[in-house]
């Protein structure tokens, strides 16, 4: 299916001398995406720093709020996720459609669960008042563990930190989730091929991005 | 060889809306962006004239204090996102970038047009901040006043962090296309170093922009949820976000004036028809400025409360800042007296631009001295200083590069008798305007003052007359140059014998796909001791086979009409 023109498979840009170029083109535009995602996270790393610096015990103290079983199986959950993804590249590489379909579908199903398990963890801090900033108000008894308990100065700045990071980091969980979606799509169109699957590749890029950011998430806000 | 029907180049070679609506095209999306910025610009401008206007005399003159705090916000605003940050690499930038590479456009034309959209709707949900509560108290809203006053910081850091989107995606798609679509035989040192520039201006938007998203987004949150961060009254703390404003902010200044570097030497070295001296420090004094301009941002912050320590360390990288660009200026100046200058319109702004911007550099290294800072900081010494380097550095090499490539975008010539005036008026203008406000920062007139002392009003009112003439000067700009596309002479192949690929091998204006071959090249962007060598017509300096005979374009060669090709 070659353009007479170029005589460059159909799915070259004209603008494009080969496929290659094209190829290697999109991943370096998808790579410097990343470095800005990045950096977007790193002024709230900063953030944390500093006032985890400043007020290392009411951190410490604050962070047994968070349930690390749940952040634990949340880590796996999306490790198990990149896994899958590269996976269906590998697939796609090869040839393999199919093999490319299910594993796309397994990393959204991953990418669910991960959602399905922040909402409840959150909704569990809601119930007990760990909203942040100045709608702080911890209260009730749960388990034997009174919850207000929590109330020391500079605690509703964990909880600010806790939610604006691990929310800005679900959001682009849903994100990929919807970029998946799209490239399924795709997939069961039959549009990608071992000669053209960039989409899938610059997906999975993303995809193990959100998942590295977790990996620095967890251990710092579950962990210490 | 393959040509277009004769006559038909981007411009006409489709019609209606939705063709440039929709258009992938690097060079209509450039003409759409500078309409753009232009009118933010304009909006900019009348309410400076407006400020400038109120400044006239001490006490009330045509607005209220409040309605004075909101317009010079409003002004900065507008001036910085809207039209500085985007201006010469979304207008210059898209439309000669690639043509300057030998590439039939930047590597993800779809990504161009999004950023397109996104910069128009960003820009348009900061404006509604004048209609939805207020903002007041500078561009660089500092919390927690600006989260205190009602809900126009809501729509403000909205506004911010769309128009930022676009910064980083026209950033992005710029160095990927620099790496990735050079002609064959272009290497490094054979770029034109506006290409340099717009290179080391990408690679600072791509690393800075989104710390300011992080900022304004934490500052939303801050407004909508209270979640304390910045916020005293919380547990926050509000020097964490002048660190966080200033760490995007000072780099931002370099990707405001890295382009109008890049600007600047390509008029040096077509109008002193001589190789800019010391291309190689030249194009890599770009990317130290651009890597030591993250490293300085502490120097806004001097009377902040931080540490004497970090204050001498920001200090003295400022004063490292101005080796690369006294560099460059050096080198510029150098060209002019190796070469043979001609003193057309676009080489009487880079001419300026050594001035103005000189000034605002000096000044600026000044302000970089502590135990000068401490008594000039929040003055009128500092308004100058970034005006000097924003609009006497920025705009004025922005106005040479619009004069320079105005022939090739629009294919037709402005007058240029009516240039110089213009060129004249400005330069007045602009000094008139700005250089009395240095003294009276020195006399110790606050900035964002609604009202000052009887002493300061002389200075205030030179000033005010000033932003007249420089006004009139903008005006009639625009003026000839509109009426240029009505009524004015057509442009000629080349009419400013310059050697970069967009002026030697594309049509005036450029065809729809730039090339029909690729250029292959043999020699750097201002070699022009080979000019003699490589056109031996004289006159017209063009490689196109117009004539069709397999040689370079002579003078004499009337296109001649082909079949086209598809």
């Amino acid at each position: 299916m070659a353009n007479p023109h170029t005589n460059q498979p159909a799915h070259v840009k004209h603008y494009f001398v080969s496929s290659e170029q094209q190829f290697d083109a999109a991943k370096m535009g998808m790579w410097l995406f990343l470095v800005t995602e990045i950096l977007l996270f790193s002024g709230m790393f900063v953030a944390y720093t500093i006032y985890r610096s400043w007020h290392p015990e009411t951190w410490t103290a604050l962070s047994t709020a968070l349930d690390w079983k749940l952040g634990g199986l949340n880590t796996i959950v999306l490790l198990a996720s990149s896994f899958t993804v590269a996976m269906g590249i590998n697939q796609i590489q090869r040839g393999n459609q199919k093999g490319l379909l299910i594993n796309l579908v397994l990393t959204f199903v991953f990418a669910g669960m991960f959602l399905v398990v922040k909402y409840f963890e959150y909704s569990a801090k809601f119930e007990h008042g760990l909203f942040p900033g100045a709608a702080f108000d911890p209260h009730g008894v749960s388990h034997g563990f009174d919850y207000a308990t929590y109330n020391v100065p500079y605690g509703p700045q964990f909880f600010s930190i806790y939610f604006v990071m691990t929310g800005i980091h679900g959001f682009h969980v849903l994100v990929g989730m919807g970029l998946f979606a799209w490239i399924t799509v795709k997939a069961l169109k039959g549009r990608f091929s071992a000669e053209y699957y960039t989409p899938v590749e610059n997906c999975g890029l993303y995809w193990h991005l959100v998942d590295i950011i977790w990996i620095f998430l967890f251990p710092l806000l579950y962990l210490i | 060889m393959s040509h277009s029907a004769p006559g038909l180049h981007y411009l006409n070679h489709d019609k209606g809306f939705k063709s440039w609506a929709l258009s992938l095209d690097h060079k209509r999306i450039g003409v759409m962006y500078m309409v753009a910025v232009s009118l933010a610009f304009l909006a900019g401008g009348i309410l400076a004239i407006l400020v400038r206007l109120e400044l006239l005399g001490p006490g009330e003159t045509i607005m209220g204090p409040d309605a004075y705090n909101q317009s010079f916000t409003l002004h900065a605003v507008l001036m910085i996102f809207a039209f500085i940050i985007p201006a010469i690499p979304a207008v210059m930038g898209n439309f000669v970038l690639p043509i300057q590479l030998g590439a039939k456009d930047v590597a993800f034309p779809r990504l161009n047009l999004a950023s397109f959209y996104i910069y128009l709707i960003g820009a348009a949900i900061a404006m509604t901040a004048l209609v939805n509560g207020r903002i007041d108290g500078g561009w660089t809203f500092y919390a927690p006043y600006s989260t205190s006053i009602g809900n126009g910081i809501l729509f403000v850091t909205a506004g911010v962090f769309v128009m930022g989107f676009s910064s980083i995606l026209t950033g992005l798609n710029f160095i990927v296309t620099v790496h990735k679509m050079r002609a064959p035989g272009l290497t490094w040192n054979r770029l034109p170093l506006f290409i340099w520039s717009i290179y080391a201006t990408s690679i600072v938007q791509v690393l800075a922009t989104p710390v300011i998203g992080i900022t304004v987004l934490l500052l939303f949150l801050e407004k909508a949820l209270s979640i304390g961060i910045f916020d005293p009254a919380l547990g926050g703390d509000p020097v964490l976000f002048q660190h966080f404003f200033w760490f995007y902010s000072h780099p931002a200044v370099y990707i405001m004036i890295l382009p109008a570097f890049g600007v600047i030497s390509d008029l040096m070295g077509t109008f002193s028809r001589h190789q800019v001296s010391g291309y190689k420090f030249v194009a890599l004094s770009s990317v130290a400025i651009a890597f030591l301009g993250f490293l300085v941002w502490g120097h806004h912050m001097f009377v902040s409360g931080q540490s004497a320590v970090s204050s001498i360390v920001f200090s003295l990288i400022t004063y490292l800042i101005g080796i690369p660009t006294g560099v460059k200026v050096i080198n510029w100046v150098q060209t002019m007296y190796k070469g043979s200058v001609q003193l057309k319109s676009p080489m009487l702004y880079a001419i300026m631009f050594l001035f103005t911007f000189s000034i605002g550099g000096f000044t600026g290294i000044m302000l970089g001295v502590l135990a000068i800072d401490v008594h000039l900081h929040d003055t009128y010494f500092v308004v100058a200083h970034f005006h000097y380097v924003m609009m006497g550095g920025n705009v004025i090499a922005a106005l040479g590069g619009l004069h320079y490539w105005w022939p090739k975008i629009f294919g037709k010539m402005y007058n240029e008798f009516l240039a110089k005036i213009a060129a004249a008026l400005v330069f007045i203008g602009f000094n008139v305007t700005f250089f009395p406000q240095f003294i009276l920062g020195a006399q110790g007139m606050p900035r964002r003052y609604y009202d000052y002392l009887p002493q300061y009003e002389s200075l205030h009112a030179l000033s005010t007359y000033g932003s007249w003439i420089l006004a009139a000067g903008l005006f009639l700009i625009a003026g000839y140059l509109i009426a240029s596309l009505i009524s004015g002479k057509k442009a000629g192949l080349n009419p400013w014998g310059a050697l970069t690929l967009e002026w030697t091998h594309t049509t005036t204006p450029p065809d729809h796909h730039n090339f029909h071959d690729t250029p292959v090249v043999t020699r750097g962007a201002y070699d022009f001791h080979l000019a003699g060598h490589l056109f031996q017509n004289g006159g017209e300096v063009s490689e196109l086979d117009l004539g069709g005979d397999g040689a370079a374009n002579t003078p004499d060669e009337a296109p001649v009409p082909h079949e086209p090709a598809h």
